[in-house]
């Protein structure tokens, strides 16, 4: 082993370290905010795996898009919603949570007996390393053209539905309040007719309307 | 460093991404949960980009459209949460009974 190699494992452990005590605080702790800034640690550490992988363009971006993007989305979604409720406890909370973590350990066991039973066929081709970006833009606009330019309008679907989706529909006292100064369908000249002779009453003309009335 | 670490880690990724889905109440930590499901599975791909195709990286270009598509997918799921909200004056998943038959 020289030390390149050395090199490597001592930092894909940091980072494996890193990115599962994360993980697991982002899932286990109370406090929600803190998992939302133990999410960019994690973001981070993969970003870093990226690079350990020969494709610094897509660790890049990940840092680029998880952790200044959906990272800060997150956290503005949190202080949006911004309610300290204690949750009512359910009964027997434990047994779900159990479960979760049995089905959860024998899905990790064979997902690893799975890998390190599997004959992969290793290729011993030369890796692309710091040319990657220009594979990756040669890949994009050729044969994954079509995906690309359906990623787009993806993109633009996605941010009209987030924005009608998170809108406020009307404010509902500012609407009233109009609606009582100014009924609609009325000419505003002549306000104090409308109020003699209020709309749905049966008798428009003072003429007639006494003897109707007591009758 | 072989390929299997990086699957076996992309495992143990995939594995607390659902555990934190199953069981958070908060309906932000559910989409929180969701991005580690989907890192897990980037994870994996750049591996197999690595190591199984490192001439012609097509799993690099995966991992790019799937970026894209958690970056939609956080944010339409922040405006539902948002929504939801609005309308229930809460975020606890045990109290929502929308979509439910």
């Amino acid at each position: 082993m020289n030390l390149a190699d050395g090199v490597q494992i001592v930092s894909f452990g940091v980072l494996a370290l890193m990115m599962l005590g994360a993980a697991l605080g982002v899932v286990l702790l109370e406090n929600i905010v803190y998992s939302a800034f133990l999410l960019g640690g994690v973001f981070i550490s993969i970003a870093g795996l990226y690079i350990l992988l020969n494709a610094g363009f897509v660790a890049a971006a990940q840092v680029l898009i998880y952790v200044g993007a959906v990272n800060v989305l997150i956290l503005f979604g949190i202080m949006l919603v911004n309610k300290r409720q204690n949750f009512v406890p359910l009964r027997n909370a434990w047994v779900g949570k159990a479960t979760t973590a049995v089905v959860c350990l024998g899905l990790f066991a064979l997902l690893g007996a799975m890998v390190l039973s599997t004959p992969w066929a290793i290729s011993t081709a030369p890796v692309a390393g710091d040319t990657s970006t220009v594979v990756i833009g040669l890949h994009f606009f050729s044969d994954f053209l079509l995906p690309f330019e359906l990623a787009s309008v993806l993109l633009l679907m996605a941010l009209i539905g987030a924005i009608v989706l998170a809108r406020r529909e009307f404010l509902p006292d500012a609407l009233e309040r109009e609606q009582t100064q100014q009924p609609v369908l009325t000419l505003p000249e002549r306000p104090r007719e409308l109020a003699s002779a209020a709309p749905g009453s049966p008798d428009r003309t003072l003429g007639t309307s006494p003897t109707k009335r007591n009758v | 460093m072989t390929l299997q670490y990086f699957l076996i880690l992309a495992a143990a990724l995939f594995c607390i991404g659902i555990y934190g889905l199953v069981t958070s109440r908060n309906a932000i930590r559910v989409l929180m949960s969701i991005e580690l499901l989907l890192n897990a599975v980037n994870i994996n791909l750049m591996a197999f980009s690595n190591y199984l195709d490192p001439a012609g990286i097509k799993g690099q270009v995966f991992t790019v459209f799937v970026i894209t598509i958690a970056a939609a997918e956080a944010a339409v799921g922040l405006a539902i949460v948002l929504s939801i909200y609005r309308n229930r004056d809460t975020v606890d998943m045990e109290q929502f009974n929308l979509l439910k038959w």
